[in-house]
Formats: structure tokens, sequence, C-alpha cells
């Protein structure tokens, strides 16, 4: 019964900006073959948001879709204002660590805690790329970058973590190592009724990995693969021991009513107490 | 309210603006609090709900301004309140709005700045932020009510220019016009012009940069739309290099307002032709003039005024046309001079045109003291 995966159906004809190596090129191919197996034919269904950034140009204009290729950091409002007006589409943000959870984190936030009804899809490729790399809120301490030459001194983000305390429906981190377990992530985090966050950590081997010391992307992706920690396991360790781990899996699943569901009520209320006066 | 019936109410300025969304058709709100701006919001938070439309308090003004412009994709009139301080945060998604020709209403009830300033005292310091407060090149529409009256009318306006060029659109209040009562008459509903954005038709593949407005499909009706503040073309493909395509798409954004300023350029005209002195004035301190022209009749002294309803376009025409037939002109506003150099740009010379400002506390120009600068004025040139 099921249809041929057919990557092209879903993305323009057009050729993708990314350096070799690079994660967004998986980000896309899983999540593209998540919208397969979840049924859907095209994207007609869905409107993507993104801010500025490697990981924003995911969808827009790759995807053949509408797509909202907004300003640093503001994607999230923007899909709130569509979300709010069209409850009926789905709302996807793509974007990376700078965008979401640097320049962009109080809107990740007060979407999470509205438990607004999109799905955001963070990038996690510790670095701000696309401007040559810097450093980002989610670079490892004492990493190298164009603006730590010295090594990182601070503390990266556990961005799924905060979301969990934010109040989010869903919230998951896998690597782009982890393909299967990344695709499986994305479907319950785009049937999830609420607000649903999946970080995928991503190699960037032109920006991140040149000066942290890595000589190739395969080295990366080693790196990912060896330092992951499930979430089980992690809440045995010392943070000390965490510092070095990426801790993957899902940090949160739970039902709570969502932010569109309660809007659409008091609206419907309002209508009528207008209409009885 | 608006209703079957023309209707006379006591309003404050900023309830007249809000009722006027709804009869705009304005069906989304997204604000933060902010005096003096708040009780758009307010009203609108009960009132639109009412109506089928949404309000929502975003987590800050770049927030509410986002929400508009999504809300704006997604079909709705859209609009934002706020004051100074936040008209200053919105400025980056404003000029996103100017770049994707996305409609939408900002309101600025402008207090004493800069920064905090005096957040309840009025102001007219945001003049030349509503023409330049994004970085780039464009070119703006400000619509400057004096009244309770023109807060309701003028907000129907910039909905309906919003709509007609696709445009942000500023309604530059202040504190004083927001936060008075007094009479507004509300005509029947069906006798407001209400004004859509044009609609693509199935076969239409170009939706930005036009030569004439594109039409806007919203997302969702299958159009595929790419919507990119970057530098695009017609279809909305970024082109982040080309020069062609992006000063095509500068001049288109900045033509299709300056072309049409002749339709756009609002304002009230009193006694131009027959005058000594003129008086180029805007928003409260145009409040003075009326008072200001019977004093000076006693003094001998004929005062003509051009009172700007629209600051941007600026009424090049009009405040030309008062040069050739007075001495001086001289230009009140609650600030350290901005109006002023536009005046100054425009006359270029013809006649002097002498600034007349006050800042702080609140305080309005009296009609003494507008008074008392013509006569200092006139009687230096004479």
């Amino acid at each position: 019964m099921t249809e041929t995966f057919t990557i092209r159906n879903y993305l323009r004809d057009i050729k993708l900006p990314f350096c070799p190596g690079c994660g967004c090129l998986t980000v896309i191919s899983r999540f593209l073959r998540a919208v397969h197996e979840l049924g859907h034919k095209d994207l007609s269904k869905f409107v993507f948001c993104s801010g500025i950034g490697c990981a924003a140009w995911i969808p827009s204009p790759h995807f053949k879709a509408d797509s909202i290729h907004t300003a640093h950091g503001r994607s999230i409002p923007v899909a709130t204002g569509i979300k709010l007006m069209r409850p009926d589409l789905n709302v996807v943000v793509f974007g990376g660590d700078g965008d979401l959870a640097g320049i962009g984190l109080s809107h990740l936030v007060h979407a999470a805690r509205r438990n607004l009804d999109i799905a955001v899809f963070m990038v996690n490729n510790m670095i701000y790329g696309m401007t040559g790399g810097q450093v980002a809120p989610t670079t490892p301490l004492g990493t190298k970058t164009t603006t730590t030459p010295y090594g990182s001194f601070e503390h990266p983000l556990d961005v799924p973590s905060l979301l969990v305390t934010a109040g989010a429906s869903y919230a998951a981190r896998w690597t782009t190592a982890h393909g299967e377990q990344l695709k499986e992530a994305m479907k319950k985090a785009l049937a999830t009724r609420g607000f649903a966050f999946v970080e995928a950590v991503s190699p960037c081997p032109t920006a991140f990995g040149r000066r942290a010391g890595f000589k190739d992307v395969a080295e990366i992706i080693r790196w990912f693969r060896e330092s992951s920690v499930p979430l089980e396991e992690a809440e045995k360790m010392t943070a000390e021991d965490l510092t070095k781990k990426i801790v993957v899996g899902e940090f949160v699943y739970r039902k709570i009513s969502t932010f569109t569901e309660a809007l659409y009520r008091t609206i419907r209320e309002a209508e009528k107490s207008a209409e009885t006066k | 309210m608006t209703g079957k019936t023309s209707a006379t109410h006591f309003w404050q300025g900023n309830e007249a603006c809000a009722e006027a969304t709804i009869a705009a058709g304005c069906r989304f709100f997204a604000g933060y609090p902010i005096t003096p701006a708040s009780e758009i919001f307010e009203h609108l938070a009960r009132r639109l709900p009412q109506a089928g439309g949404i309000t929502i308090q975003m987590e800050d003004e770049i927030a509410s301004i986002g929400a508009v412009i999504g809300a704006s994709w997604a079909g709705a009139k859209a609009m934002t309140a706020t004051s100074g301080p936040g008209f200053s945060l919105m400025q980056e998604l404003i000029g996103y709005a100017f770049m994707t020709e996305t409609p939408c209403v900002v309101v600025d009830v402008q207090r004493a700045g800069p920064s905090t300033g005096q957040a309840t005292k009025a102001g007219q310091g945001d003049v030349m932020q509503a023409r330049w407060g994004t970085h780039g090149d464009y070119t703006s529409i400000a619509l400057s009510p004096n009244s309770v009256q023109e807060m309701f009318d003028l907000t129907i306006r910039a909905f309906n220019l919003a709509e007609t060029y696709r445009t942000p659109v500023v309604l530059l209040a202040d504190e004083v016009v927001a936060h008075m009562r007094e009479q507004a008459v509300i005509p029947p509903s069906n006798q407001i012009k209400i004004t859509n954005r044009k609609k693509p038709k199935p076969t239409d593949k170009a939706f930005f940069n036009g030569e004439d407005i594109a039409p806007m499909p919203s997302v969702g009706e299958g159009y595929n739309v790419p919507v990119t503040g970057s530098t695009h073309n017609e279809h909305g493909y970024r082109f982040t290099a080309d020069r062609t395509v992006h000063e095509k798409l500068v001049k288109n954004l900045i033509r299709k307002i300056r072309d049409n300023a002749g339709k756009i350029v609002d304002y009230e005209s009193l006694n131009v032709d027959d005058c000594d002195v003129g008086v180029v004035s805007f928003g409260c301190t145009s409040r003075a003039i009326h008072e200001t022209i019977e004093l000076a009749k006693k003094k001998g002294l004929t005062v003509g005024s051009v009172r700007l309803k629209t600051i941007w376009p600026f009424p090049e025409e009009a405040v030309r046309n008062m040069a050739k037939n007075v001495k001086v002109i001289v230009v009140p506003e609650l600030n350290m001079r901005e109006m002023f150099y536009e005046v100054e740009r425009v006359v270029h010379g013809a006649v002097p045109v002498v600034p007349l400002n006050k800042i702080g506390g609140g305080e309005m120009i009296t009609p003494e003291e507008l008074l008392a600068e013509i006569a200092r004025s006139v009687k230096k040139v004479d």
C-alpha cells in the first residue's frame, strides 16, 4: 500500500545551498521522510516559518510550500500570527541554535509556555555558521570559535530541558547520527497537539568543525555517536560528567490544553455574550 | 460602535481608534502594554472577540509586530499599537513588512522621548522615526490625527492605505489626541469606505515587486509562496547578490508610494490664499490654530494654516503654495525641530521658516505662544 518516498515531490527544482557535509541535508531528508510516512503526499497543509541562518534556508524557498523567511530570531512570533488565524494548518518552524536559542529565545520560551500548537525544529550546529563561525549559546565550553579564539568560556544552554520547564507538550533531542530516531521524533512532534520541539544536533564542518579541531565531517559524526548518552543514563551521571556529553531522547511528552483550543473557546464565548446582549 | 445608523459618541481617542479598527475589518491585534497606547489594546481585548477577532498580548513589541505580519499573511487585516519605546523595538520588522509588502497598521501614540522619557506626557518626537525608522531604502505612509473624530477616521484610512499599497502604515497619534474625550460622529457602517487587498487569480505567479502593486495570496491557499525579507524577485525567490534585482525591488517599493502621493496626501488648509503668515502644524499642536487665527485678527494679522493629516508622504505642494502667499511660515511642534526641516526643504528659501518648539511635561503650545511667535516673526521680516 505504501507509496515510494520521492523526496523531489516536496522540493522545488532548485539547487540546495548547503556546504558538503552540512547536517541540514540530513534534517531535510529526515523531515520529508517523516512527512511522507504521516501520509502527506505534498506540503499543502503546511506553512513553514524560519528566521536567519543556514537552517532557516531549509524550507525557504526549497520546500514546495508556503514559507515565510522572517528576520533573525522572529520566526516564532510570525508563526504565532499564522497559527492563530489558521489553526487548521500545520505551522512548522525551522531554525538554528543562534536564531531560536540566541536572539529569539524569549519567543521560543513563550511559545512553549502558551503551548502554541506548532512544531519547532532546531538544527543545533553549536555555532553561528552563516556569519562565519562565532560562538553560540550552544557552543560547548572550551571550543575555539572566531569570537572565542582562546576557547569558549560560557556554558551552553540545554534547550529541551528549558522548554520542559516552560510548558512544552513535546521536547526531544537527537543528533543527525541518529537518523531513525530523529525521523520518529519529528513524526511525533508533527502529530503532537500543542507545542512540540525537536533539537537535531548537526554537523557544521565548515564553520564549527574546522576550528574546533575536527578533521572532517566523519569525525564530527563519530563524536556525536560516542558522546551521546540516553536521557535515562544521563539522569544517573554528575553534571561534571555531562559537560562533554550530548544527552539524547524524549525529554517530555504530555497532554496539556493547547493555546488555539483555549483561545477559540474564549472567542466563541465572547461572540455568544455579544449576541445575547 | 458602528451600526446601520449614524451614531454620536463621547469617546476617548484610543477608544475611537479601537472601534475604527473593528469597523475597518481588522480581526487580529497583537500588542504589549505601554503608556499612553494601552487603552487601544484593552478596548479591543473586550470588543474584538465579540466580532470573532483575536487579540493577543505578546512577550514584547518585536513579537507583537511579528504576529501581526504572520496574521496578515494568513489573510487578516492586522494591527498593533504602541508608543515610542515600543515603536523603536518594532523597527526591524516594520522594515520586513516594507520589504515583503505586508499590509498592516502600526499605531504610535507619541510620548516625550528619547528612551523612557516621560511616559504619560505628550510629545511629537517620532516624526522622523515614522519616516526613516528602519534601515535601508523605502518610503512610508504616516497619518496624523488631531481629534477623537480623526482617531476614528484616520484609523480606517490607515487600513485602507495598507491594503491598497501593501505596506505598513503608521498612525502617528500623540498622548493628547489619544487620551482626550470628545464627540465623534460615526457614519452608518454601509457609508464607511473599506478597501481590501487585491487577491491573485489561480493562474498568477508573481506576488511581489510589481510595476503595479502585486496581488497578495494568503498562506494555505495553494500558491506555495516563498516570502522573504532578503532581496527577492517577483516570485519571492532570494537574490542575495544580484544588483539589478535589488534595484528593481527597492525602486518599486518607493515608486508605489511616491507615484501615488497625490492620492495619499491629505491636509486641511485655512485662509491660505489671503494671509501674511502661514502655520504648518499637525496632531495635537494643530488644535491651537483656530484660536490663534482669531487672536491674530484682533492684532491686525492674517494667519493661514496648512494642517497635515498625512505627514508622510509630506504634502509638499500645499506647503510650497502657501509659501507663495506669505511673508513667513511658523512651524510649531512638541519636539526639537523635525517637521521644521521638512518645511524648510520644501519652501527652499522662498520665505523664512521659523521653528516653535516646546518639549516636556506634556505642555501644549498655547494659541498665545503661537501668536507671540507669529508677531515676532512678522516683525523680523517686515
